[in-house]
């Protein structure tokens, strides 16, 4: 059994689909608590009850959410580009879901444990973009191409600091690779260390996932709904599904850089009997809610605030924290794999 | 076996994806291809071994300069009819500059040879035990570190022009100083007033609108509710 799902192509081509179900069919059942999440913490600090009605404690209220979406009408805009409309929400989706594949959920649990992991990731966060420009101009509206030109301004501003940090945190490790990462967080997770760097990291991806205070391509009351403004039924699910996908995989890198993934928050006898798994998603949560806590507290920024913060407050800051940390790793000696 | 497959599949998409570039219709499917283009060149890397230059590829081409091309292209209002005819009119100089090009292109290609230390540097494989990433970095900031760093000082005179060439401090826009908004108190921006009916605040000198708008000066003929809205 093991020589055929090691040894064969068409072993190892099965055991690489089995192990993607593994992951993705419980991420999709984490979106869908993460919408009934999301409103229930929102009700709680804005004292309401939120979702009650639908199952105990309106638990199943997100599938009956989705049911509702799959008997909706497709409606496509006579004026659009009926191929890149599709195609818009369908790619944001799949990026979504292909970033999975290099991250590690427990020591060597990991799709594909690649030297290069991190950039895979940032490549492929890099791309979500694309789903939302493409699916702004296909629209043919003036709203939506609005929040698609917002989209692409906001989302490449705040990579570029997003990027300082990544590279902050590999000089610290001094590998490419995501385990390699969570496995020198041994000593002390990286949020002490370079605590400026994990508040610039967790605020650009609430930017990079357009999620509030940054939703200006959504802004509603300016623009409607942005980018998805004519999306409806499946092709909105779809959008809907593919943004808080990319929440949790924020949090997943946030969890991983900065939280010390699967690693116990002490390395002593109670901590260490729980799972890894359990304690990587157990910070994801808390990340995640950390998202639903800035949602309910913040108002949203104006566009120039937006580009401020990302260009005159963050990359010069994480740039200056990049050179000190590298010169710091050099004078002590710090510097790994020398 | 398989690597071959994946490699034929690969190139041959990138060959049409770039043909398709310059022979589809709409501009931005141009750009939509151009980036397919570069992800099946990513692909060719990564088939090569080279997984760290196939990650750049894609960050840096795709993620970032693709996005500022599609993000031009989508803003302009191009009329094809007009291009077309444009190339009734030029086609002939077109034609005579491309043949030029062709033959000045074969007459190179035709005298091409390697430099013997050219020849050595294809032949050395990449150092076993390292990743990709290491290797590069080993040349890059040891052998050819003053390549680098010029390469690093153009790149910062062309950000500066750039900047230069684009930046003017236009006096209509308005500037928010956020320094000094956060250091407003509650103190020297609001004040308590009691306004008596009828006069509102203008009576007691309480609040002064900083300058008038034009439509309200108009207004004032109209009959006022009363109410002292303190024009």
């Amino acid at each position: 059994m093991y020589d055929f799902f090691h040894n064969t192509n068409l072993g190892i081509v099965l055991l690489t689909f089995i192990e993607a179900l593994a992951l993705l069919v419980p991420l999709l059942i984490g979106v869908a608590y993460l919408t009934y999440a999301e409103r229930k913490v929102l009700a709680a600090m804005q004292l309401r009850k939120g979702p009650n009605v639908v199952g105990p404690f309106g638990l199943l209220q997100p599938f009956a959410d989705a049911l509702k979406m799959l008997m909706k009408e497709t409606i496509i805009p006579t004026g659009s580009n009926r191929l890149l409309f599709l195609m818009g929400p369908m790619l944001t989706f799949m990026l979504a879901m292909l970033a999975w594949a290099v991250i590690p959920v427990n020591d060597g649990w990991a799709i594909a444990d690649i030297n290069v992991g991190i950039l895979y990731l940032f490549a492929i966060s890099s791309l979500g973009v694309y789903g939302i420009i493409i699916a702004g101009w296909a629209s043919n509206s003036k709203y939506a191409f609005l929040g698609a030109m917002r989209s692409a301004a906001q989302m490449v501003s705040y990579e570029v600091s997003m990027g300082f940090v990544l590279v902050t945190v590999l000089l610290c490790v001094g590998s490419l690779n995501l385990t390699d990462i969570v496995r020198a967080l041994k000593t002390i997770w990286f949020c002490i260390p370079l605590f400026p760097m994990f508040i610039i990291f967790f605020i650009s991806t609430l930017a990079e996932t357009n999620r509030a205070p940054f939703d200006l391509p959504e802004g509603e009351s300016e623009i409607v709904a942005g980018f998805f403004v004519e999306y409806s039924s499946m092709s909105f699910a779809l959008f809907f599904l593919g943004e808080y996908a990319n929440m949790i995989l924020m949090s997943a890198l946030t969890t991983i850089l900065f939280l010390g993934g699967w690693l116990a928050p002490f390395n002593v006898a109670p901590f260490t009997w729980v799972p890894g798994v359990v304690w990587f998603v157990l910070k994801i949560c808390f990340v995640l809610f950390c998202f639903l806590w800035v949602r309910a507290t913040f108002p949203r920024y104006r566009y120039d605030q937006l580009m401020r913060l990302g260009w005159k407050v963050f990359l010069p800051f994480s740039l200056i924290w990049l050179v000190l940390t590298a010169g710091a790793l050099m004078a002590f000696g710090w510097l790994p794999n020398v | 076996m398989i690597t071959a497959i994946l490699f034929y599949i690969f190139a041959a998409i990138l060959l049409v994806s770039a043909a398709m570039v310059v022979s589809a219709r709409n501009p931005v499917h141009s750009v939509l291809f151009l980036i397919l283009a570069f992800f099946n060149a990513a692909a060719l890397f990564l088939i090569a071994g080279a997984e760290f230059l196939a990650m750049i590829l894609v960050i840096v081409y795709v993620g970032a300069v693709a996005v500022l091309f599609l993000f031009v292209v989508m803003m302009l209002d191009v009329d094809f009819a007009q291009l077309r005819g444009g190339i009734q009119r030029y086609w002939l100089v077109g034609a005579t500059v491309g043949a030029v090009l062709f033959v000045e292109l074969a007459l190179v290609l035709g005298g091409w040879t390697l430099s013997p230390s050219a020849v050595r540097l294809r032949m050395s494989p990449m150092p076993s035990g390292v990743s990709n990433a290491e290797a590069l970095g080993r040349i890059l900031y040891t052998d050819y570190i003053f390549l680098f760093q010029t390469a690093g000082l153009v790149l910062l005179v062309a950000m500066i022009g750039a900047i230069v060439l684009t930046l003017r401090d236009r006096k209509t826009s308005r500037h928010q100083n956020i320094r000094r908004q956060t250091e407003r108190t509650v103190v020297e921006t609001l004040e308590m007033v009691s306004a008596p009916v009828g006069a509102g605040t203008t009576a007691s000198g309480g609040y002064l609108r900083p300058k008038a708008p034009e439509p309200e000066v108009v207004e004032e003929h109209a009959p006022a509710g009363g109410h002292g809205h303190g024009h």
